[in-house]
């Protein structure tokens, strides 16, 4: 059914009007864009984690609790772990840099798809 | 970890909820308070050096013979650059976070000002009225629907956007009900005319009727009109205006350029508050005109704009005031403030002796919110401080 008050289509519509970019180049305004949203979203959390601290507070759970707070070598390889594969995900784009230095002769698939074409 | 005392946008959660005010999760306030925080940020931490540029290493290659020139020149500079850049991403980042609240909402939105307009005399909308192009052609301050479109029959969620979100944009500067301006309004009219006793007042441009508020709730035995295109900002208005209980404002849709519907003299006060800049060159002398014929014998006329662009303003100043006419959608803007105004409200009718002239900063409940007037952080052309422009007519 077509849902006329859909926020996912219609909160980020474009205003009428052509948009100016001012960096020398757009995509790296484009860049900056998507990296302010997702320093708002992180805000947006931070907000959030102080009115849980602050909950907390109120149910016996103080804040210098919190920060003294030592995990067992259990909980601390978890959260180790759980730090490697944030930045794995983060850092793809180097580590596929990395991988290409050893492989300069690459194909592409472009390349590829030309070569199977062939009779 | 050291205190100092805190200089910042007030929290999202002191805005004030009328009634018609859409509800906000917890995020929702967050992405508010983020937002104001980066406005504020970009004004007295980004901005300042945007100055420090243009001087260090922009006016030093320059012979600017207009604020264009400075414009132009400034667009060449890469803090400039990025501060415009900056500025424009939040504003747009705005836009969706306000939009997300209410259109998320919006059939509750909708429902609840139908149930409190409809059939309430005190809405006169007009589905033939013509937008006027100053309006139709481009969405002010990238506001998507401006404030006239309808994503459904009845809809108010532009309008809740307006309401819910401006405190964005000034940090708070405009106050709980983003009424600053309003109350500013009465504070000089009070100041200046103690002894004015309106009958009826007209605010012209004046939307969801935020800044008419205050005047109707400070004149309450006066009949108050808010005239705008939009239906959409009108619907909100009159159920905005009931939930906070204010009854005496109207809300009529139609173009301040011909208010035919009202006979000569028939206000006391005509009001219209940073409205003039989103009209053009041609419609200005017709509201003007209509603003004359509408007042009685011994009325008075209050426009309120930010300031005009004075020979004795810098090039800098102007060139940065122009922002918002170039980059934020607010096209009339540039041209507006460097017309003689005095001069066309005297084309208008009015003698050279009746024109009044004045300053008002935002009034707020300063409790809670920031005071403009004492904030040194200057961002042109959005600081909750303005000119006033008026004209009186000589009694009878």
């Amino acid at each position: 059914m077509n849902q006329p008050l859909d926020p996912l289509s219609l909160a980020g519509a474009k205003p009428k009007g052509k948009r100016p970019f001012f960096l020398k180049d757009p995509d790296v305004e484009r860049v900056m864009a998507i990296t302010m949203a997702v320093a708002q979203e992180l805000a947006v959390m931070r907000e959030r984690l102080d009115t849980v601290e602050r909950l907390l507070e109120t149910k016996g759970i103080s804040r210098e609790e919190i920060e003294a707070f030592q995990p067992t070598p259990e909980q601390a390889d978890d959260r180790g772990r759980w730090m490697q594969e944030y930045l794995a995900r983060i850092m793809r784009i180097y580590q596929q840099d990395i991988e290409a230095l050893s492989r300069p002769d690459e194909p592409s698939s472009e390349d590829v798809g030309n070569e199977l074409a062939r009779g | 970890m050291t205190h100092t005392a805190y200089d910042g946008p007030p929290d999202y959660r002191l805005v004030g909820e009328h009634g018609m005010f859409p509800q906000t999760s917890h995020d929702e306030k967050a992405r508010f308070n983020f937002l104001a925080h980066l406005n504020r940020h970009l004004a007295s931490r980004v901005l300042p050096g945007v100055k420090q540029a243009y001087d260090a290493r922009v006016a030093p290659k320059i012979t600017p013979r207009t604020r264009h020139d400075v414009r132009k020149a400034l667009l060449e500079d890469p803090l400039f650059q990025h501060w415009s850049a900056q500025r424009r991403n939040t504003m747009e980042l705005r836009q969706q976070a306000g939009r997300w609240v209410t259109i998320r909402q919006g059939e509750a939105l909708n429902a609840k000002a139908k149930v409190l307009t409809d059939g309430d005399p005190r809405l006169s909308l007009d589905p033939d009225l013509v937008i006027p192009n100053y309006l139709a052609k481009i969405d002010h301050h990238c506001m998507p629907g401006s404030y006239h479109d309808e994503l459904v029959p009845g809809d108010v969620t532009g309008a809740a956007n307006y309401d819910c979100g401006i405190f964005v944009t000034t940090g708070g500067g405009l106050g709980r009900f983003n009424d600053g301006g309003g109350h500013a309004v009465v504070r000089w009219m009070k100041m200046n005319r103690p002894d004015f006793a309106p009958k009826r007042i007209l605010d012209i441009g004046g939307g969801l009727g935020q800044n008419v508020i205050p005047i109707a709730q400070a004149y309450p035995d006066a009949e108050v009109v808010c005239v705008d295109t939009g239906a959409p900002v009108l619907r909100y208005g009159l159920a905005r205006a009931k939930e906070m209980g204010v009854d005496n404002v109207r809300f009529v849709q139609a173009n301040a350029e011909n208010l035919s519907m009202f006979p000569d003299g028939h206000f006391d006060w005509v009001q219209s508050t940073m409205f003039l800049h989103e009209t053009s060159v041609k419609a200005m002398p017709r509201i003007m005109a209509e603003s004359h014929r509408l007042l009685a014998p011994g009325g008075i006329v209050i426009h309120v704009e930010q300031p005009q662009y004075a020979d004795d303003m810098p090039l800098f100043d102007q060139a940065m005031r122009d922002w918002d006419a170039f980059y934020n959608n607010e096209p009339f803007w540039t041209k507006m403030h460097e017309l003689d105004l005095d001069h066309w409200m005297m084309e208008a009718g009015f003698a050279k002796d009746e024109l009044l002239h004045g300053g008002v900063a935002a009034v707020v409940d300063a409790e809670l919110f920031p005071e403009h007037a004492n904030d040194d952080v200057e961002d042109f052309g959005r600081k909750a401080a303005w000119h006033i422009v008026g004209g009186e007519k000589r009694a009878a």
